[in-house]
């Protein structure tokens, strides 16, 4: 009988060896005359013990890891494909309490399934939205959703509900539904890791946007940064429109869906849903001054939503399981589930998808483990490189839009990033505007030159040069960036300088 | 996909550089749109220019021909000659802007507002070195300082071979196991400084060149 065995496919696991690990097992498989299957699958998200090799045996799927390519003759030696004893056995993977502990409903199959297998898709719960949504006027579509309390994901935390009913009350001849894939901040994977290990999730919500505000035309705008992304969402899109999915007539329905990739190019900016626009349209990556949103005056002038990948891909699962299921989950106005990105200086690196509330001690010490070198942590950066960096002191901070924004602080699209006590702060201050003089698009004065000059002070507060003065400078300088700034770009670009200024102040003062 | 060291338009272009473009539009022609389109042939702008090879530009005729009527069809079409080509010629610019009916200087300032987009020829390979927090957090300046210092070169550079562009990138997606870099399209986890050097190495070999 032939034993299926799961080696990731994912580019983390895939930057670690995963590669290099398959091809040994199909190697020694191969040489053994054994009848082995290796899928490719999704990442579990635990990358510490990436490559994590799994195989399917009578009693469920069992996991091996962190495997390396050496390894592998002694798996087979011990009878790994029956789950025998091994130093790297891990038991059951539903059991490893990493994963059990999560409530995973939009990574409900990440890591599961083929991700390009439409067989695999359909039987663990795929396409049920959308055929749930196709029997639905616009109206009872745009329903669930706002009854969900689903918000957007990206980091903006608008309500993804009333972002659908604004464009679907704009009446137009063409409307679009734009993916926002531009994933730049640091700290963050949750999309590329959907994209790759379930993209029929993400395009059955882009199908089921379509149909609930009348858009025919779908784009994904996908960063250059995650070829492996590419690949796997045109073959996926493909397939779609090979099985009827996507088209002039998606399943039957008689409402037409087109679907495309567009590849960015390196500009961390066009994730801001208004200068991804102008990208798309084929410009600079500039921001729009808002109004007009882009509900009304989108993508090429027309009524376009645009959502990010984690907000997407969790529609089908409102359409199928209803609103009320999703917003069970979660507390105050956070509704349902947040996937969480743990990374930097930490022991258990991954994805955590976890209802809302959970604190950060919780999530660094419990999940993570506390920091990978064994030093004490001293602060984590929330939210990419926009988000401020918050002390241990504000560790008990539950993991709730509301209650971080309280602190000063944001949750953004869930990416939270831990450094230990070797940390300079004024060092992280000084690249948060760096980066930001890297990135912006200049269309705006504060982003533009304050970016710049903000590093020229910070560079002078270093040096010891009039210290007391440079620092009234900088606070004086992140003030007018904030509430002057054209976006959340060089309007959130003082939240690590002065969260750092005000948590970290002795490290100014060397 | 974008793969990058296939052909490089240099050979065939060497002698039609950015500079040469530049000092023809700097006559003007570049800064009046009703002049958009009477350029018709990209020779007028290389007079003189023993560069010009038909081959090559009609590569990218083809390939602009192929994408311009798409909606938004500019950065598909700066991808892809760029993935044949290794890089945005010159010669590239006046069939990109007559085809989509822009003046010359909105595609230029697309091409630069790009950290992708490059108008000059890298080397066999680029490696990109991931300055992103999470990066940082593991050692990821530390490998920063050692990529430019074992290489010799800084950010945006390449090295007197032509083996290695080095290149920053902000954030591959591989934060739980950073820090991390870039080889063409493979990403690569959890670099320090020996394994960095292994990967300039096999980029070396890989290209033809020896360490």
């Amino acid at each position: 009988m032939t034993v299926k065995v799961y080696v990731p496919c994912d580019t983390t696991a895939v930057s670690i060896g995963a590669d290099r690990v398959a091809a040994q097992i199909s190697a020694a498989a191969g040489s053994a005359g054994l009848d082995v299957m290796i899928v490719r699958n999704g990442s579990r998200g635990m990358f510490w013990l990436e490559p994590l090799v799994e195989v399917e045996t009578s009693t469920g799927r069992i996991a091996y890891g962190p495997v390396k390519p050496s390894d592998v003759a002694s798996l087979f030696a011990s009878d790994f494909l029956r789950g025998g004893p091994h130093a790297l056995r891990l038991g059951a993977t539903d059991e490893i309490p990493y994963l059990k502990n999560q409530e995973r409903l939009t990574f409900q199959r990440v890591g599961v399934i083929d991700p390009l297998s439409m067989e695999e898709y359909a039987a663990q719960g795929g396409w049920s939205g959308l055929q749930q949504a196709i029997v639905s006027a616009p109206a009872q579509i745009v329903a669930v959703v706002k009854e969900s309390g689903l918000r957007g994901r990206g980091g903006a935390a608008f309500p993804t509900g009333i972002k659908w009913q604004t464009v679907l009350d704009t009446p137009a001849d063409q409307k679009y539904i734009v993916c926002n894939a531009d994933e730049g901040d640091s700290g963050t994977f949750a999309d590329r890791m959907l994209m790759e290990g379930d993209p029929y999730c993400l395009i059955e919500g882009m199908i089921i946007a379509g149909l609930a505000v009348g858009a025919t035309v779908g784009y994904i705008y996908l960063r250059s940064e995650y070829p492996r992304c590419w690949t796997t969402l045109n073959e996926a899109i493909r397939r779609c429109e090979a099985a009827g999915w996507l088209g002039k007539n998606v399943a039957g329905s008689n409402h037409a869906f087109h679907l495309e990739v567009r590849l960015g190019a390196g500009s961390y900016i066009c994730g801001e849903e208004t200068a991804l626009l102008e990208s798309l349209e084929g410009k600079r990556g500039e921001v729009r001054a808002k109004p007009p949103l882009p509900a009304h005056v989108g993508l090429f002038g027309k009524p376009t939503i645009v959502n990010n990948v984690i907000t997407l891909a969790t529609v089908p699962l409102l359409l199928a399981r209803g609103g009320k299921f999703y917003a069970d989950f979660g507390q105050g106005r956070s509704r349902g589930t947040l996937t969480l990105q743990l990374s930097g200086n930490i022991q258990r690196p991954g994805l955590i998808e976890k209802a809302f509330g959970l604190t950060l001690h919780e999530l660094l010490y419990e999940y993570g483990g506390g920091s990978a070198s064994g030093r004490p942590l001293r602060a984590v950066q929330a939210g990419g490189p926009l988000g401020a960096y918050i002390p241990t002191r504000d560790f008990d901070l539950p993991l709730d839009y509301e209650a971080f924004a309280q602190r000063g602080a944001m949750i953004g699209h869930g990416g939270i990033v831990a450094f230990d006590d070797t940390v300079d702060m004024r060092r992280m201050a000084r690249f948060a505007l760096e980066f930001c003089a890297e990135e912006s698009c200049g269309k705006c004065t504060p982003c533009r030159i304050g970016s710049v000059r903000g590093v020229e002070v910070i560079d002078r507060i270093a040096q010891g040069e009039d210290r007391d003065k440079n620092l009234v400078l900088l606070e004086s300088l992140c003030d007018t960036m904030q509430h002057g700034s054209l976006c959340a770009m060089g309007g959130m670009t003082p939240f690590p300088v002065q969260s750092a200024l005000q948590h970290f102040p002795e490290d100014f003062e060397r | 996909m974008m793969g990058r060291t296939q052909v490089s338009w240099t050979t065939a272009c060497s002698s039609v550089s950015w500079t040469t473009l530049w000092s023809n539009f700097a006559d003007g022609t570049i800064h009046d749109n009703a002049d958009r389109g009477a350029i018709h042939d990209t020779r007028i702008l290389f007079a003189g220019s023993k560069g010009f090879i038909g081959m090559e530009l009609q590569a990218i005729r083809e390939i602009v021909a192929r994408h311009r009527h798409r909606p938004g069809a500019m950065l598909p079409i700066l991808h892809e000659i760029q993935q044949v080509g290794g890089h945005l010629p010159a010669t590239a610019i006046a069939i990109i802007a007559e085809a989509l009916n822009v003046s010359r200087a909105e595609v230029y300032g697309v091409i630069t507002f790009y950290a992708d987009f490059r108008t000059e020829p890298p080397g066999r390979s680029i490696i990109q070195v991931c300055r992103g927090e999470a990066c940082q957090a593991k050692g990821g300046c530390e490998l920063e300082e050692h990529a430019k210092r074992s290489l010799g070169i800084d950010f945006h550079q390449t090295t007197t071979d032509d083996a290695v562009t080095l290149e920053p990138v902000f954030c591959l997606g591989n934060c739980a196991c950073s820090p991390s870099v870039r080889v063409g399209d493979e990403v690569h986890g959890r670099v320090d400084a020996t394994r960095f050097d292994e990967l300039v190495a096999e980029a070396k070999a890989s290209s033809g060149v020896g360490p």
